[in-house]
């Protein structure tokens, strides 16, 4: 039922198209004849599966590299295969996933980074604080010019990133993933800066996976799909299982159901931590007197901005990180003392937050990814059981639809979703007690998603302890029994998942309230 | 499977090839540079060394002690450290050959006389190798600085024993071993004769096979990779990182210190000051050139002996210093054609095409 491809019904002339758009990268062809049509003066979403071919249209837009085929109009004139420099001449700016800021200069400083200002040949500092104060005040977008950027929060920071594009006089504004690294309040006082530089005269072509943030915002929606373009479609006129379907060709279901959170047997708690304090890298109590209990068939959902303790806490559960008190215990069993590997045996799964930096060896096969942490399960003397590893891969790769199917291509071939699924695998298919997921569906797409939650589910109907940390809040409603609310390394509320809603959690996110409860 | 051969070939098999060929272009040109002929320089190169028999019992011979400290070096990054000082570990090695086979009484059957040597020479690379292990594992101090410094500390002190309390009059080395001499191939395959190659060969080719299966194929080996790729993931599956690394320069230690066999029992007899002539570093090539896989290893072992020793053949044509010019060459030429370096020149490349 995708949509016919069809331009919506403009009356507006048209700021970008592009069409018949193909690039490859060797033998992976990430855009194959892509389309795009957006008129003046619309928010205007770019949405697809990771690895359908977003960025790389986007980046040919910017002119990082041109296409193989295809043209690219701005303005009604032909500029394909143009340059960056050409590109931010003509007002086309790219707002970066992440950041790229200096840390130790002024947020005017950063601004006006390559173009600064000067007066007899040195830098007027006064000047560059003014213009910046002045594009501050038309733009709607508050920081103050003169702080270091390195004491901003991060949606401050995200602010400067976009005062950086317009200041070099952007009227098309390109952004990656703009969301990802915000709190719900960040993430509202964004789309309201969007809107009103859109209300500037600007164009915003926005690249993102999360389907309400665009419904909330967009006007027009192009859908990509393994490099084509498969729909384009007016806000108004869809749902987000619409807009999913396109994404994915097939109906989703988007996981959005209550859990079921009924009375539990109050038994001995599956995963039990007690007054835990740890230090992190640069924070003395980066997690500070925390306690909590996990029951067999129960998810604790963890909600929080990152690099409030989330991380700190993981690792010294999953024993990377030394407690510097507090207690741990696992089944009954106190785990505070025991090394990763013990932790393993005793029954504790983990799916690290960083597939790419902890969960995989990128460039170990599937097979040798799919025994990471257990291998000292799959020998016979010094050696690895071959054969065994062998059998192993071969049944998870059938069981959890990891693809392409061949056990000895390197995890790094795979994409996002299939890498995942490895660690999901793996870590579903030992024995287990208690399981810390962490960021479990970061960077994956729709389809695999739905799969990850599945499996998530059947762990807890099978009677795990599941310790869910996750940066999407509505992963975290999806999913919880209860939701623990973590900033400043403490648990400042536990709220059972009835209670909970965004609304309701947002404010204990940001520090705005605290209520410490047991 | 024909994807993950191509990549394979794409990757170990391509890059060395390239190097030569690259080496090939700029020797002609030295070499025209001294007004000769390349084809005859070349086909001199090769009649001394594989050609006749003696030329080629030498390049195994020197093949022999590249393979142990390019294998020591290979083990270093595999498990993602730099061993530099691989040379005064092969020089420990040999000495501490030489000073078993000096204590072993006279007449010590070779079964036992020879294994205690090479154990001996294993432990004294091993050591020299365990200093920046234990300094990087309990303190994290870079193992490059601690190698490099510890190869002046290692060359001063032997050449302190050496000179001070072990030297026969006149010289710079040891008394002849009283045990654990290796014989020469030529008692074996007489036209060797003359060559230096001897029966180490064999030891370090068991070497190089065990070093292939530890890595491949044993579980210490599965985390020792892991630890060199992703040392956080290595941490995350329960391995003790700082374990790791130190064991691993201790395996590479006695990898160098093993090569020291090859001149001490087999060749001399007997210890030298000197003698590792800059084998130690040389590995450092052969493991770059051999992608740290022991057969690689083997292979850019048998190449830069080739070199070497074919530098003396065509010395008569052409200075023998073109050779060196061409070791140079290769390592540069492996150095950027390694897929990392290789990924990034393309991108380079495709940006600048965007330009226009």
């Amino acid at each position: 039922m995708s949509a016919p491809l069809s331009a919506p019904n403009d009356t507006k002339a048209l700021a970008v198209r592009m069409t018949g758009i193909d690039k490859r990268f060797g033998p992976v062809r990430a855009n194959r004849g892509a389309s795009l049509e957006v008129r003046q003066g619309e928010i205007h979403a770019l949405v697809g599966e990771n690895g359908a071919g977003k960025s790389t249209l986007m980046k040919m837009l910017a002119g990082m590299f041109a296409p193989d085929g295809g043209t690219i109009e701005v303005g009604g004139r032909d500029v394909t295969g143009w340059s960056t420099a050409q590109a931010i001449g003509t007002g086309v700016g790219m707002v970066h996933q992440h950041f790229m800021l200096v840390p130790t200069l002024t947020v005017a400083e950063n601004v006006v980074l390559g173009r600064e200002p000067v007066s007899v040949a040195t830098f007027d500092a006064a000047r560059a604080i003014r213009e910046v104060e002045s594009l501050c005040e038309q733009s709607g977008l508050q920081v103050p010019a003169d702080r270091l950027v390195a004491d901003l929060s991060v949606g401050e920071a995200q602010r400067v990133e976009i005062l950086k594009t317009l200041y070099r006089g952007a009227r098309i504004l390109l952004l990656d993933e703009p969301t990802a690294v915000l709190s719900p309040p960040e993430v509202t006082e964004l789309w309201n800066v969007l809107r009103r530089v859109r209300d500037g005269g600007a164009t915003i072509i926005l690249i993102t996976h999360k389907l309400d943030e665009v419904m909330n915002v967009t006007e027009n929606i192009t859908v990509m799909r393994q490099g084509e373009t498969v729909a384009r479609m007016a806000t108004r006129d869809t749902s987000p299982e619409g807009i999913a379907k396109a994404m994915v060709g097939r109906d989703v279901d988007l996981g959005v159901k209550v859990a079921h959170g009924g009375a539990r047997a109050m038994g001995a708690p599956a995963l039990h931590v007690k007054n835990l304090v740890v230090r992190g890298a640069r924070v003395e109590r980066a997690v500070n007197d925390v306690s909590f209990a996990i029951q067999p068939g129960e998810i604790l959902g963890i909600a929080g901005v990152e690099g409030n303790g989330q991380t700190e806490l993981l690792e010294a559960l999953a024993g990377l990180r030394p407690a510097v008190s507090g207690a741990m215990s696992l089944g009954g069993r106190d785990i505070t003392a025991l090394s990763v590997r013990d932790r393993g045996d005793a029954g504790l799964s983990h799916i690290p937050e960083d597939r790419h930096r902890r969960g995989l060896i990128l460039d170990y096969t599937i097979a040798d990814n799919l025994i990471l942490g257990q291998q000292h399960r799959f020998t016979s003397g010094a050696a690895m059981d071959g054969a065994a590893v062998m059998a192993h891969a071969q049944s998870k790769i059938a069981e959890y639809d990891i693809r392409p199917t061949d056990p000895l291509l390197a995890a790094r071939t795979l994409s996002g979703g299939n890498q995942q699924k490895i660690v999901i695998a793996r870590e579903m298919s030992r024995p287990f007690v208690a399981l810390l997921a962490a960021q479990p569906t970061r960077g994956v797409d729709v389809g695999a998603i739905e799969f990850i939650h599945g499996e998530l589910r059947k762990a807890r109907e099978a009677g795990k302890a599941i310790l869910l940390v996750s940066a999407e809040l509505r992963e975290v409603l999806s999913l919880s029994d209860r939701i623990a609310v973590m900033y400043g390394g403490k648990i400042v509320t536990v709220l059972n998942r009835a209670d909970a809603s965004e609304e309701i959690l947002g404010p204990f996110m940001t520090g705005a309230r605290r209520e410490v409860t047991a | 499977m024909n994807a993950t051969l191509k990549r394979t070939i794409e990757e170990a098999v391509l890059p060395p090839l390239v190097a030569l060929v690259v080496a090939l272009i700029v020797g002609d040109l030295l070499i025209l540079a001294y007004g000769q002929a390349p084809s005859a320089v070349w086909r001199l190169l090769i009649d001394g060394t594989w050609g006749n028999a003696y030329g080629f019992g030498q390049v195994l011979y020197k093949a022999t002690t590249l393979t142990c400290t390019g294998l020591a070096v290979a083990m270093s990054l595999r498990a993602g450290l730099f061993n530099i000082g691989a040379e005064g570990q092969l020089a420990a090695g040999g000495f501490g050959a030489g000073l078993a086979g000096l204590a072993l009484p006279a007449g010590t059957p070779a079964f036992l006389a020879v294994p205690i040597c090479v154990m001996a020479a294993m432990l004294c690379g091993g050591l020299v190798g365990a200093v920046p292990g234990a300094l990087r594992a309990k303190f994290g101090a870079h193992e490059v600085i601690v190698t490099i410094m510890l190869n002046f500390i290692v060359l001063a002190l032997l050449n302190y024993f050496v000179s001070a309390k072990l030297h026969v009059p006149e010289t710079l080395h040891t008394p002849g071993v009283h045990a654990g001499g290796l014989p020469r191939l030529s008692n074996l395959i007489g036209v060797f004769h003359g060559s230096a190659a001897n029966w180490t060969i064999v030891i370090v080719a068991l070497a190089a096979v065990a070093a292939w299966w530890f890595l491949f194929k044993t579980r210490a080996g599965y985390e020792l990779r892991a630890v060199g790729l992703q040392p956080d993931a290595a941490e995350y599956a329960g391995v003790n990182v700082g374990i790791t690394w130190r064991n691993a320069l201790i395996v590479s230690g006695a990898l160098a210190g093993l090569g020291g066999i090859n001149f001490v029992l087999g060749y001399k007899g007997y210890y030298e000051d000197g003698f590792s002539g800059g084998a130690g570093f040389l590995g450092i090539a052969v493991a770059l050139v051999g992608r740290n896989h022991p057969l690689g290893v083997v292979i850019a072992a048998l190449f830069f002996a080739t070199l070497s020793q074919g530098g003396l053949a065509i010395n008569a044509m052409v200075p023998k210093q073109i050779v060196e010019a061409l070791q140079g060459i290769v390592i540069v030429a492996v150095a950027t054609s390694v897929p990392e370096v290789r990924r990034i020149l393309r991108n380079a490349v495709s940006k600048s095409g965007g330009q226009h």
